[in-house]
């Protein structure tokens, strides 16, 4: 589904990512782990074309995301489902309106609209918060309604980076879950983490980077 | 589908108002800012204009007959100069009005009355009064008189002096006065519009900067351009509406006073002034207002949108 060739990303002084090459199979949980600037954030960056590789390619199926124009580039995103560290939600709008939101970005009726998200606000456990704004949350529902939001137009594939980094182990331990749950229901997952223990309660394949390189992918040591 | 999206849209950009309560309000007083210079503008100008009115009808030409010029002739000259596209308008005084005329201005000058009554007839001719249209035009009148003899036969002879050589001084200074007041109020009124303009297009764009997290978020969730941009392009509409209604409520009473208490100091009645044209001055701000609002905020979107 998804196929990195030999990416390399260097900024000005700095190498991000070295001669990256993997490939990512359809419905697969893969758990990227490292240290923070390990290279983690941008190759899930690279997938979204948020950044363009110095070297090598970026496909996603058949579609080097490269080469998209922005309508395009639009499209693509639709079928992908974003979670963050910093859960990026949308301050001025309620838990409903920001799934809602994501709704109407691809052009769902209100009918639809009105039946899936309080649907999936019960699935993440937030039926009671739909009329909340995101500062009015804690850190774990905030990332339940990320979620939440990444998963509402099915998409074929959620990136989920750093999910945990800012919540406390009851709340990882939940946000794992969720994840594990969707995989199970068929949608392929990235998980990029520098927490062990988030790679060990998941227990998939795992590739490790340092200094941009990957040093170990489990798929081939198995 | 597209009914849809843009009532989605609307729905979003009033929502987002209403939420941004102290930034809206933040750029409404902005846009009550601008809109108020163009409507204190539209007022100086309103203001200048029948000040310049009031003097250029002040300016006229006088020809003077000789005492005894025969009325038909004078009747013959007064009718073409009707005919010159340059003159407003022509009045005729007779002798006898002349006189009583000049007898009613002194009134109260003895010595004069006395002289006048002495020499026993009337000493004074008949005269011609021309107003041009514009003050411009004096010299073409002036000219025309001179060279009048092949029109109205034997007319010089008639006429005893004109006063416009006299007066040229002070109509060429008025001249350059009045086109100079034109031109400094046209640069005045394009300097102020423009950095009021500036100063207002960069306000939305602060308030859109701090929505600038957002912007990106809605690009990575999937949202079309026109989804992102068009709410706050509303927003932006609302901020031209609003500060209009505001603008024009805050200029009702002011005018109102200036009507009431400066009117012949300004020689204008700027309160029915701005009742009698609120229609257009309604025109100019909301056009103005929402044409600035919608301009700086889809500039300032667009900004953060190709990132």
């Amino acid at each position: 589904m998804i196929y990195f060739n030999n990416v390399s990303k260097i900024y000005k002084d700095a190498t991000a990512l070295s001669d990256v090459t993997f490939t990512v199979e359809e419905g697969e949980f893969v758990s990227v782990v490292g240290h923070s600037g390990a290279g983690k954030t941008t190759l899930t960056k690279m997938i979204l074309a948020e950044e363009h590789p110095t070297e090598g390619t970026v496909f996603f199926e058949s579609i080097n995301v490269n080469k998209l124009k922005s309508k395009e580039l639009t499209k693509l995103r639709r079928r992908i489902g974003m979670v963050f560290q910093d859960f990026k939600l949308l301050g001025n709008k309620t838990a409903y309106e920001n799934i809602a939101f994501a709704m109407e970005a691809v052009g769902r009726t209100e009918k639809e609209i009105k039946s899936d998200v309080p649907h999936v606000l019960e699935l993440v456990d937030l039926g009671h918060r739909a009329s909340h704004f995101p500062s009015q949350m804690s850190g774990g529902e905030q990332q339940r309604l990320a979620i939440a939001r990444a998963i509402i137009n099915q998409p074929e594939l959620i990136i989920a980076d750093e999910p945990t980094g800012n919540l406390d182990p009851v709340n990882t331990h939940e946000i794992v879950q969720i994840l594990k749950k969707i995989n199970d229901l068929g949608t392929t997952v990235i998980l990029t983490t520098h927490n062990r223990g988030v790679i060990e309660s998941v227990n998939k394949r795992v590739i490790t980077m340092e200094n941009g390189k990957i040093i170990r992918d489990t798929k081939h040591n198995k | 589908m597209a009914m849809t999206t843009f009532k989605r849209i609307i729905k979003a950009g009033f929502l987002n108002f209403k939420r941004n309560g102290s930034i809206s309000s933040a750029a409404i007083l902005q846009v009550v800012n601008t809109l108020a210079i163009i409507t204190t503008i539209l007022l100086l100008q309103a203001v200048l204009h029948s000040a310049l009115t009031q003097i250029k009808d002040k300016v006229d030409v006088t020809i003077y007959f000789n005492v005894g010029a025969s009325e038909e002739k004078i009747t013959a000259l007064k009718s073409s100069l009707e005919q010159l596209p340059e003159v407003a308008q022509v009045s005729y005084t007779n002798a006898d009005d002349a006189l009583k005329l000049f007898r009613d201005r002194h009134e109260s000058d003895y010595p004069t009355i006395q002289a006048l009554d002495e020499i026993g007839t009337n000493p004074l001719g008949a005269y011609l009064n021309v107003k041009a249209k514009e003050v411009s035009q004096y010299e073409n009148i002036a000219n025309f008189l001179k060279s009048d003899n092949t029109l109205v036969l034997g007319s010089t002879s008639i006429i005893d002096k004109v006063n416009y050589h006299q007066n040229k001084q002070v109509i060429d200074r008025l001249n350059i006065i009045i086109s100079g007041a034109q031109k400094f109020g046209f640069l005045l009124t394009l300097y102020f519009i423009i950095s009021s303009v500036i100063i207002t297009f960069n306000m939305i764009r602060l308030t859109i900067f701090i929505s600038k997290e957002e912007i990106g978020i809605m690009r990575l969730v999937g949202a079309s351009k026109m989804h992102v941009r068009g709410p706050f392009m509303i927003e932006g509409a609302i901020y031209g509406v609003v500060g209009t209604l505001i603008t024009l409520i805050l200029f009702w009473p002011v005018t109102s006073w200036l009507g009431r208490n400066m009117t012949d100091f300004l020689g204008i009645n700027l309160s029915s002034y701005y009742l009698s044209n609120i229609f257009q001055i309604i025109a100019i701000l909301l056009s103005s207002g929402i044409i600035l609002g919608i301009i700086s905020s889809s500039l300032a979107v667009r900004k953060y949108l190709n990132k």
